[in-house]
């Protein structure tokens, strides 16, 4: 496999571990207003992400630096034609992160509900807009041969466009829902769970139109059929999401979550193994899409970046993993008590 | 009628000095919290502790505004500036990659475990977290101006492809202006948040409260801000110094001269008139003091702004000033340093030189932002200095794109600063918790 070949790779489980990490914090943002009846259960709801969101974002920085770094051309054009939602994505990023931090740090009910708002908005714009930015990337953007966006953010409210946006959507939602019912107890607990059965069959439906879809908008099964073992991919995939709810029948929620985010790896590498050697489509003529291997690097910090990556990939999810048992109790209405700071 | 270019440079300029309000007090903070703290593991003492807490707040606030703030501007050079980001990002894309995999995921990581682990963890272990997270805070400062470095001064690389390759790795991470760049932001960081730590302990023991705790946090940021401010002013004259060799345009910008002379005088009043290509008030010289000052050697050459294409030429008077103002201000606070550290044993006595300090906590805000108004504007026409300009790195993007995400910034920037602002005050006028018996 040459450098470019391992770093699209990795490219696309970069993209997978954020959509894993954050998408449990983005669901239950989203979340928050129906699910938190009282500000005790926000608070919960808030110290369930409290102490992971930021760490999970990184992977989306991560995401985009790795991006900038070994496919130059990728993040220039991907960027400056996806720049509305780009920016509104970023604007929402922003309210998010402030309002986990701001949020309890005043007893007053205008403020708090001021900064519930922004934390929902927050949660919710990202997970659609990354799923309408991805389902486009699949079925192609109208960029020319400078790799100009020649479309408006309207190019992009296209049908498969909206479909990617509700399926992410869902996903985050059951995803976070899961792990809401997993860190807490009681009336939230049973609430979470009752949310995560509901929406899972949503999430199927959406799963199955996205698949069948993808036929007719994108040119992803190109190389499915090309390389019929590809669809070993597709097929992890729908197992790890019924495993989802059969895991959820049986009440092992961790087992569920962990089905949930191989779900999500699944499910980026079926958009991911059927876009290559393309990473960014053109819908305007084959012959402007952005490849590997007209966006990558030099040869010489393509192998720079993998020395580096295998260095450092190991020691962060070790102390990511680290964090994450050291907050692997349920948050419970007494944890609220003490100042956090 | 504002072009991209220009609402694209307003958009950066104003994210990235935004960002920088917040992330030099982090810096700061996140060192003298942790001395805080060690010192509480190791003696117990409950006062220690409370200054954790107390200064851990207000460093909490400015840290998650530096994130998020820090989020934009890393996808900024992707929508607005992509023409660059094609460019150059096979250098520079890798050391922010580099960044965000060895430090940012560090202290991100670490910043949440703070927060939340005071239960889960030993005292210990507890104040070793936030040396992780200076350390790693750090370390991104070292990564990121490292590639600020590399737009001021390009090294290691080949032009390939038609794009700038990576040729010399070890080049490009010890480029010698990088190391000038790292040290004179990093004291500039420390000098800022000794000041805000001082102005806000001052601001308490003019009202006579909680005496003890302001006096130990006061003479804590005193230590530690005299041997900044002092290293600050030594350090910044051979960041200034090096620019004769490395960027000479800028250099004759941030003193306005204008013709290439040896033994060069340096005069104390100057008022800058670009127009005409030259000063309309120079009175005052000192002769050969600006050779001396760029090169150590009184009779050296130094070039002059007419030496430079007109068009390749930086805004004089914005660097002229910033530079001037910012270099006054160093003076200054190493002048307030040694006044305080000889009133060190009776603060409280002096309340005169309390108010000075409240009084001046604002100005190494100012004087940073000056900074890099020297750093950025002083290199214009350039991105990269010598090797693309800025007017051809910009997004082929429309105007309302650019205009309605400039309005987009002032908004949430102007709602963020305000509730920002308004938890600090209310913060640091509450005063740190009382005594848990």
């Amino acid at each position: 496999m040459d450098l470019p070949t391992i770093w699209f790779l990795l490219w696309g489980l970069l993209w997978a571990v954020y959509f894993v990490t954050d998408g449990f914090d983005l669901g239950i943002g989203t979340l928050l207003p129906f699910m938190g009846k009282s500000d005790t259960e926000r608070r919960i709801m808030y110290d369930v992400m409290g102490p992971l969101w930021d760490g999970n974002e990184v992977w989306l920085i991560t995401a985009g630096g790795v991006t900038f770094a070994a496919f130059p051309k990728t993040y220039a054009v991907m960027f400056s034609s996806l720049y509305t939602p780009l920016m509104l994505l970023l604007f929402a990023l922003i309210l998010r992160g402030v309002s986990f931090e701001f949020r309890s740090k005043v007893e007053n009910p205008t403020w708090r509900k001021m900064w519930d708002g922004f934390a929902f908005l927050g949660s919710l714009v990202p997970a659609l807009l990354l799923g309408v930015a991805f389902a486009n990337i699949f079925k192609g953007i109208a960029i020319d041969g400078m790799g100009i966006y020649q479309g408006t953010l309207f190019t992009l409210l296209n049908p498969y466009g909206l479909l990617g946006g509700v399926f992410f959507l869902t996903f985050f939602l059951v995803h976070g829902s899961i792990w809401l019912a997993v860190k807490t107890e009681g009336d939230l607990h049973d609430r979470a769970l009752k949310t995560a059965h509901g929406l899972w069959w949503v999430l199927l439906g959406a799963a199955v139109a996205l698949i069948l879809a993808g036929a007719f908008a994108t040119r992803l099964y190109d190389n499915y059929l090309a390389h019929p073992a590809l669809f070993l991919v597709l097929a992890f995939t729908v197992v790890c999401l019924l495993g989802v709810k059969f895991y959820l029948a049986k009440g092992r929620l961790w087992k569920a979550w962990f089905s949930s985010a191989l779900t999500i790896v699944g499910a980026t590498f079926y958009g991911i193994v059927g876009l290559y050697p393309n990473m960014l489509p053109s819908s305007i003529d084959p012959a402007y899409n952005v490849t590997v291997y007209n966006a990558a690097s030099s040869p010489k910090t393509l192998t720079i970046m993998f020395v580096l990556a295998v260095i450092f990939t190991p020691v962060v999810l070790l102390y990511q993993f680290w964090a994450y048992r050291l907050f692997k109790a349920k948050v419970t209405e007494e944890d609220l008590t003490y100042d956090e700071a | 009628m504002m072009d991209v270019l220009m609402l694209s440079r307003l958009q950066f300029a104003a994210a990235a000095f935004y960002h920088f309000l917040f992330v030099p007090l982090t810096l700061g903070l996140s060192v003298m919290v942790a001395l805080m703290e060690t010192k509480y593991a190791r003696t117990g003492d409950e006062t220690y502790l409370r200054m954790t807490r107390f200064w851990g707040k207000v460093f909490l606030i400015n840290f998650v505004m530096g994130i998020v703030t820090g989020i934009t501007l890393e996808f900024q050079f992707g929508t607005n500036w992509s023409r660059y980001s094609e460019f150059m990002g096979d250098i520079f894309g890798s050391l922010l990659a580099i960044e965000a995999l060895g430090f940012f995921f560090l202290e991100s990581t670490m910043i949440g475990v703070w927060i939340f682990g005071w239960k889960k963890l030993s005292r210990k272990a507890h104040a070793f977290v936030m040396w992780l997270v200076a350390f790693a805070s750090t370390g991104s400062a070292v990564w990121i101006l490292t590639a600020n470095s590399w737009m001021q001064h390009p090294v290691g690389y080949v032009i390939r492809n038609n794009r700038a390759e990576l040729a010399d790795f070890f080049a490009v991470a010890s480029n010698p202006y990088a190391i000038l760049m790292f040290f004179h932001v990093i004291a500039a960081a420390y000098l800022l948040s000794s000041f805000f730590v001082m102005g806000v302990s001052a601001y308490h023991l003019l009202r006579k409260k909680n005496l003890e705790f302001f006096t130990r946090s006061f003479r804590m940021a005193l230590t530690f801000g005299l041997v900044v401010s002092v290293f600050l002013v030594i350090e910044g004259h051979y960041h200034a110094a090096d620019l004769a060799h490395t960027q000479p345009a800028k250099l004759a910008a941030m003193e306005s001269h204008w013709k290439t002379e040896s033994n060069a005088p340096m005069y104390m009043l100057v008022w800058p008139d670009a127009d005409n290509e030259g000063n309309s008030v120079e009175a005052l010289p000192i002769p050969g003091f600006l050779s001396w000052m760029a090169f150590h050697d009184s009779k050296a050459e130094v070039k002059g702004l007419m030496d430079f294409p007109r068009d390749e030429r930086p805004p004089v008077a914005p660097t002229f000033f910033s530079f001037k103002i910012m270099a006054f201000l160093g003076f200054y606070f190493v002048l307030l340093m040694v006044v305080g550290w000889l009133k060190r044993n009776r603060l409280t006595e002096s309340p005169g030189y309390l108010k000075l300090m409240l009084y001046s906590m604002f100005l190494p805000y100012v004087a940073i932002e000056l900074g890099w108004m020297v750093a950025e504007i002083g290199r214009q026409p350039w991105l990269v200095y010598g090797l693309m300009k800025t007017s051809d790195a910009v997004s082929h993007i429309s105007v309302s794109q650019a205009a309605g995400t400039l309005i987009g910034f002032i908004v949430i920037y102007s709602l963020l600063a305000c509730a920002a602002g308004y938890l600090l005050v209310r913060f640091i006028k509450a005063g740190p918790q009382p005594k848990t018996a």
